[in-house]
């Protein structure tokens, strides 16, 4: 059933994209003068209300750098909070110019849902969590043969389960739920042995835990979740233009371009710097993609650099505290890396 | 035979004497009330268990261990957790309420703009309390600017863009004004539109009738997730690339055409009620077929059915939760949407947020139950069994 309503709305949204693609939508964007996006309904550290009711966050921020880059103003974005299936409606049908909302990037996704995934701003991936006070002694999943794993339903995570255990050849009694409040509370209540979901989403459920000390996050990842920004096929221009945002963020922190230092750096004479900067006398480095020269300077001045915003909304300067694991430079054993900016 | 022959018959009324001591005070009520029998004995005992072991400890997470203040999440969790209080301990986070507070009430509405919706909620309140009252005078002329000037003056109010107010786009909108808004609209239309549908199923003219029947059973036929889920996500692949509807409109439709087709139902059942005699009584004074129903039957019908019509505003305004669905978030919407707020989640975030929702969620279908009760006493001019 579930295969057949996204079947029709996969060829729906497909029917569709003819016509919506060919619309130049960053001269909709400046027409209308913010950008539209379409984020989480709420996840910690990715999308979330602060006390005020702004949207803080890892995605938010990166809605707000593609704002920065086109209007020098990182408070020129409209949210659109999506949920889990109105999410690629609303971008099929313009009602956002673009979706940052933890989406895992998959072939069908890419092709048949007529989308186009601008990069990796997240590698996430699924694992396991256990109370280790009352399963002492396991410390890999693969000794969790038999176990009652709470998982959410209707989710890639329920599907990776199924196919971890099976081709383990190991048997568990899988307990679902609905949403993410109901999954947490049934662990917390000790319903299931083990708990399975992006690993993310473990570092957000340990702070409403009880004990957190009591409860490990197992080493092994199941799966592979590349969480990118994406936008509609068929404007290439504004994929381009989100593409080399995220570049952009990764370029600075490579570069050690910050927040605070960047008026500073446009002095640099280091010709790397210079040139992203678009501090080179001919630079045509906005030009290309339509927008303004000093473009980077106006993201990196609106919302920092990629480490900056990693550390601020899920990292270290963050309650989660998410380590940067995959998600550091290339430089320094991650696979962030992007290509040159010139 | 003379009474004072009658030396066995008192001459003097005797005093009533006191009732027997296991028949008063404090200790036959027990009996009489709570240990009649066995069984009584055993829930009353079972009763009071419940109560000791719930209440005391309630209190205690809600008031003496409570936090009512604090910068995040730091306060409410303990040391193991995180935060500052000592291990084991167990309260009701109030700091996390406190610090959402006026996003439960208004959602994202812009900041400066805010007094525009404490403007619309004191309209509201002047003009909807004399309306409530039956002493209060001018009812035609407080009902006109209830129902018709209010609602133009709050739609331009809370929107904006006329008049050099900003535009506040109702995506912005959250919160117990979102609330509010949905269950207003939704009561004010279903009302006159479930007594129209109600008197359409009734007529006797087929197409009308026809009309009415298939517009109720299909509409009560369909859970109104389904609707609403069909609305946001079906909906604008249908419509031309660009062009999209206001979600909180396709809300507000959805919502108010429920309500009604559950309104005309209950109206129906009051009007089924009525006795037939009332029905020839009026045509045979000749009147015509909407003063038969304004002026004597509709009056019986709608009395009658208060309990239901007041039950249909309640469920329509704890419904409006559903709003979820489609990316709006109402109060309890809100609420649930905070719990993810990396600076607030803690192990009692979530029950604090929720005793707050409904409580709130109570207080207002508690006062719409207590005003229909004595409504229903005011308006009871006989057919007391």
């Amino acid at each position: 059933m579930k295969k057949f309503v996204t079947g029709v709305i996969g060829s729906a949204a497909l029917a569709l994209s003819v016509t919506s693609g060919s619309a130049a939508t960053l001269d909709d964007v400046k027409a209308k003068g913010f950008v539209q996006c379409g984020v989480h309904t709420g996840l910690a550290g990715f999308a979330a209300p602060d006390d005020q009711g702004n949207w803080k966050g890892f995605d938010s921020d990166f809605c707000k750098a593609v704002a920065a880059a086109i209007f020098g103003d990182p408070e020129k974005v409209k949210f659109t909070p999506t949920n889990a299936t109105e999410r690629f409606t609303a971008l099929q049908s313009g009602e956002i110019d673009l979706l940052a909302r933890n989406t895992t990037w998959t072939l069908s996704r890419d092709t048949s849902l007529g989308f186009n995934f601008t990069g990796v701003n997240y590698y996430d991936g699924q694992g396991f969590m256990i109370n280790a006070a009352k399963l002492p002694g396991i410390n890999s999943a693969l000794q969790l043969s038999g176990a009652a794993v709470c998982v959410q339903t209707g989710t890639t995570t329920e599907l990776n389960l199924a196919d971890y255990f099976r081709a383990n050849n190991m048997e568990y009694n899988p307990v679902v739920f609905q949403g993410f409040d109901e999954t947490n509370a049934a662990y917390e209540a000790g319903r299931c042995d083990a708990y399975t979901t992006d690993q993310s989403g473990l570092y957000a459920l340990r702070l409403t835990l009880a004990n957190p000390d009591d409860h490990v996050v197992l080493p092994e990842i199941i799966s592979k979740e590349p969480l990118g920004p994406l936008v509609r096929q068929g404007d290439d221009q504004w994929f381009d233009i989100v593409k080399w945002t995220l570049f952009a963020l990764v370029q600075a922190e490579e570069l050690g371009i910050t927040q605070a230092n960047v008026e500073e750096m446009k002095g640099s004479d280091n010709p790397e710097i210079k040139r992203i900067l678009g501090q080179e006398a001919d630079s045509k480095i906005g030009d290309m993609l339509g927008l303004d020269n000093d473009w980077v300077v106006k993201v990196v001045a609106g919302v920092g650099n990629y480490g900056e915003m990693f550390e601020r909304n899920i990292g270290q300067e963050s309650p989660l505290k998410i380590a940067r694991g995959l998600n550091q430079l290339w430089t320094k054993g991650g696979i962030q890396y992007a290509p040159p900016l010139r | 035979m003379q009474q004072a022959d009658l030396s066995y018959v008192r001459t003097e009324m005797l005093a009533p004497q006191p009732a027997p001591n296991r028949e008063r005070g404090f200790g036959a009520w027990l009996r009489a009330n709570l240990f009649a029998s066995p069984i009584d004995t055993v829930l009353t005992l079972l009763g009071l268990f419940l109560v000791v072991w719930f209440v005391p400890n309630f209190l205690r997470w809600a008031f003496i261990d409570a936090v009512w203040s604090g910068p995040d999440r730091s306060v409410c969790a303990t040391i193991p957790q995180g935060g500052i209080q000592p291990e084991g301990w167990s309260g009701a986070c109030w700091a996390f309420v406190n610090a959402k507070f006026a996003q439960f009430m208004y959602g994202r509405y812009t900041f400066s703009e805010r007094w525009r919706v404490d403007l619309t909620a004191i309209m509201f309140v002047l003009l909807m309390v004399p309306l409530l009252m039956p002493r209060a005078p001018y009812k035609g002329l407080n009902a006109l600017l209830f129902f018709v000037v209010f609602p133009i003056v709050a739609f331009f109010l809370l929107v904006g863009g006329y008049f050099g107010l900003r535009y506040v786009p109702t995506s912005e909108w959250g919160g117990l004004l979102v609330t509010m808004v949905l269950s207003f609209v939704g009561i004010a239309i279903s009302l006159p539109l479930g007594i129209i549908l109600a008197l359409g199923r009734r007529s006797k003219m087929p197409a009308i009738k026809l009309v009415c029947v298939i517009f109720i059973e299909v509409v009560r036929g369909v859970p109104l997730v389904t609707v609403l889920f069909m609305a946001s996500v079906m909906l604008p692949l249908f419509m031309p690339a660009g062009v999209t509807f206001d979600r909180f409109l396709r809300a507000l439709v959805g919502v108010s055409l429920f309500a009604s087709a559950y309104m005309a139902e209950v109206v129906r059942g009051g009007l089924q009620a009525i006795p037939k005699g009332q029905y020839e009584g009026a045509e045979s004074l000749g009147l015509s077929y909407w003063q038969k129903m304004i002026l004597i039957v509709l009056p019986q019908a709608l009395k009658l059915v208060i309990p239901g019509i007041v039950n249909t505003f309640i469920g329509l305004f704890k419904d409006t939760s559903l709003v979820y669905i489609i990316g709006m978030f109402d109060l309890l919407g809100i609420v649930r949407q905070n719990f993810t707020d990396a600076a607030w989640a803690s192990a009692q975030t979530p029950m604090s947020g929720l005793v707050f929702a409904g409580a709130v969620f109570w207080i207002f279908c508690f006062g719409m139950s207590r005003y229909s009760i004595w409504m229903e006493r005011r308006l009871d001019t006989g057919h007391r069994r």
